[in-house]
């Protein structure tokens, strides 16, 4: 700290929390006041792990650990889509439908008419684009609450699916293709998994400099580099044990990687964008929103058209994973799964605050429970029973979470 | 002072706006110029917000024009307004307790759209707030945490980022302390000296004669007399409840007969 007062350290009402002490200061309060973090998540993945290995030894496995990421990343699309949406406060309860739909569109053109898979693909997210163009039309022009418009789309994708798919009820997508290996077998090369784990704490560490450079220049206080370093060392730290984990057994799936990009580029959009903010704004106070000149109805529509467009690329690394295009296709769980993996993760349901990563963390912790569950042979009955009850868990932590952060003007 | 030379920013003609069988505003005329503030008086229910709220964008108007800067306007969005130059400080404050003073301030005009420049937007709201001589500890908290006096500071910083031509403020110093309230005063004052029209809505009597250039007083959605700052407290009060008997001069009466003459009605 220099002698002069920084700018924004210049009431004396102002805390000044300085290094790692500081910064798990203001965790620990942050936390008491019902701003929860990633704690929920970390908590429960401790739990899930200690208690599925005494049950079952294979569910730590690096093999089943591969397994579990390549089942992630197709309700992890599906569920970072949703988040946006939830970001309105509004939902879609119709991505199961729609990832559906868009499986069902890969295997009628690809297969039954020959078209090439990756014009196809397109084709499944245009349908996606236009379904949440539908759904934002229908509250911005008629008023008509998310919750009903894509309750009844639910229905009439699903309507859609079972047509398209036809008599046979079920489409094989062709084993060999890159589609289909990317879905099930390929894993990154040992030495490039590393190098990418490296990554993100690279380029946290150059983003904090950058960052303590501009506000040190700008006269304002700057974060103590005893937290950059403890946050970059760390996440490293945790990304190249559990990269070397992985390694053991078959290694970090390909679509993983790709779920995990797209998760960061969200992560970006919405935190260090305009557009973003205009997210933030319209699900904390629409009204307020809209007086600051943004233009809702227009936030709304494209939150909608990225929460169907990537429940379509969800349904398409879904189809590929099972190289087949079915009637069972996105039914089921996925819609819940999806919803309650980013609600796990730390997004609302009432709408204003979340993040992309709630997204990732929370279909690993989701999709964890379900792996387990498969390991002991649990009938779906049961499955549905118990990952209701986690759904509903989830809730009531955000929920409480919520009037704990009211009481403590948190918002 | 009040540029009576040139023509007024604002102009509005014969504005009406009904709310289904309700007529809210019936035929307002008002002008506002270059450096000058204008009060907005009147009783709960005469028509003051509806009609900030139509200069803002908010409502459309029934019927009448708006002239601005010498020519006709249609403020369709709250968006047209703030692109015209007129910045409104809402009653309600219009906050997104979510988001922390720095993004409240730059809501809609956030410094680099595509890689947000929080650097940039925090040294400015910093800057704006000190010259509004603002309490607020950090910038960086949400909106929840602040009180109402805070909040409104926020507001009315936030009014002031586009540097607009008229500013209007929704009773904005309700909920202020003493020290703050002058502070306003003083802001709305500076906001003049600059050049920019003000229009400033107030139940406060006092305030409304400390700073206002003209007085336009509204009475059940219509004009009813346009005063200077010299007007008496019972030539107001009459123009807004309507008669000269009215409720605040018989209590007046009554309390300077009962006692020592006294000064002033509580409000």
């Amino acid at each position: 700290m220099s002698d002069t007062r920084k700018i924004d350290r210049a009431d004396s009402r102002v805390r000044e929390d300085t290094g790692l002490a500081g910064a798990a200061r203001g965790f620990l309060d942050q936390v008491k006041s019902g701003d929860l973090g990633i704690l929920p998540v970390i908590l429960g993945l401790v739990v899930i792990a200690v208690v599925f290995t005494w049950l079952n030894p294979i569910f730590m496995r690096p093999q089943n650990l591969t397994n579990l990421l390549f089942d992630a990343a197709a309700v992890g699309l599906i569920s970072l889509g949703v988040v946006f949406t939830l970001m309105l406060g509004e939902i879609d309860l119709s991505i199961g439908s729609m990832s559906g739909v868009a499986s069902a569109i890969l295997g009628v053109l690809w297969v039954n008419a020959g078209v090439p898979w990756p014009l196809a693909i397109l084709a499944a997210m245009l349908a996606g684009a236009v379904t949440g163009f539908v759904y934002a039309s229908l509250l911005n022009k008629f008023g008509m609450p998310s919750f009903v418009s894509t309750l009844s789309g639910l229905l009439a994708l699903l309507g859609l699916q079972l047509y398209l798919l036809g008599n046979s009820g079920s489409i094989n997508l062709p084993y060999q293709s890159f589609l289909i290996r990317f879905g099930q077998t390929m894993v990154m090369p040992g030495w490039l998994s590393y190098l990418v784990a490296l990554l993100p704490g690279i380029v946290i560490f150059a983003l904090g400099l950058q960052t303590r450079q501009r506000r040190a220049d700008a006269n304002l206080s700057v974060p103590a580099w005893s937290v950059l370093i403890v946050k970059a060392a760390g996440l490293t730290a945790i990304l190249l044990i559990a990269v070397w984990y992985l390694n053991l057994g078959r290694g970090v799936p390909w679509m993983f990687l790709f779920f995990a990009v797209l998760v960061a580029g969200m992560e970006y959009v919405l935190t260090r964008t305009k557009f973003g903010r205009s997210i933030f704004a319209v699900g904390g106070n629409r009204e307020a929103a809209r007086r600051a000149g943004i233009k809702v109805e227009r936030i709304r529509i494209y939150c909608f058209m990225i929460c169907s467009t990537l429940a379509a690329m969800g349904g398409v690394l879904a189809a590929s994973r099972l190289a087949s295009a079915s009637r069972q296709a996105g039914t089921g769980d996925v819609n819940l799964n999806a919803i309650a993996a980013a609600v796990i993760g730390g997004t609302s349901l009432f709408g204003g605050r979340g993040s992309a990563w709630s997204a990732l963390l929370g279909v690993i912790v989701i999709q964890a429970i379900s792996n387990g569950l498969t390991l002991l042979n649990l009938s779906s009955s049961l499955r549905y029973m118990i990952l209701g009850a986690v759904l509903a868990l989830a809730v009531i932590v955000d929920s409480l979470a919520r009037q704990s952060r009211a009481s403590n003007g948190r918002a | 002072m009040a540029d009576q030379d040139s023509g007024p920013i604002l102009k509005l003609s014969g504005v009406s706006k009904q709310f289904g069988a309700v007529t809210a505003l019936d035929n307002i005329d008002m002008e506002v110029r270059k450096g000058e503030v204008v009060a907005l008086v009147g009783d709960n229910g005469a028509g003051k917000s509806t009609l900030v709220k139509i200069l803002a964008g908010v409502h459309a108007k029934t019927s009448g024009t708006i002239h601005f800067q010498d020519r006709e306007v249609e403020i369709g969005t709250p968006g047209r307004a703030l692109e015209l130059g007129i910045a409104t400080v809402f009653q309600d404050l219009a906050l997104c307790e979510n988001l922390d003073v720095v993004a409240n301030l730059f809501l809609g005009q956030e410094l680099g759209p595509w890689r947000l420049n929080e650097v940039e937007m925090e040294v400015r709201a910093w800057t704006l707030l000190e010259e509004l001589a603002a309490r607020i500890p950090s910038v960086r908290e949400p909106i929840a945490s602040l009180s109402g006096g805070q909040r409104q500071t926020v507001a009315i910083a936030r009014s002031l980022l586009l540097d607009p031509q008229i500013i209007m403020l929704d009773e904005p110093t309700a909920a202020l302390g003493v020290a703050q309230t002058a502070e306003v005063l003083n802001l709305i004052e500076r906001v003049r000296d600059r050049g920019h029209g003000v229009i400033l809505i107030s139940h406060n009597m006092e305030d409304v004669r400390a700073v206002a250039d003209r007085i336009v007083v509204l009475r059940l959605g219509q004009n009813n007399g346009v005063f200077g700052p010299d007007a008496t407290q019972e030539e107001l009060v009459s123009a807004i409840t309507g008669a000269s008997d009215n409720s605040v001069s018989r209590r007046a009466k009554a309390r300077s007969a009962a006692a020592e003459p006294k000064e002033g009605v509580a409000t």
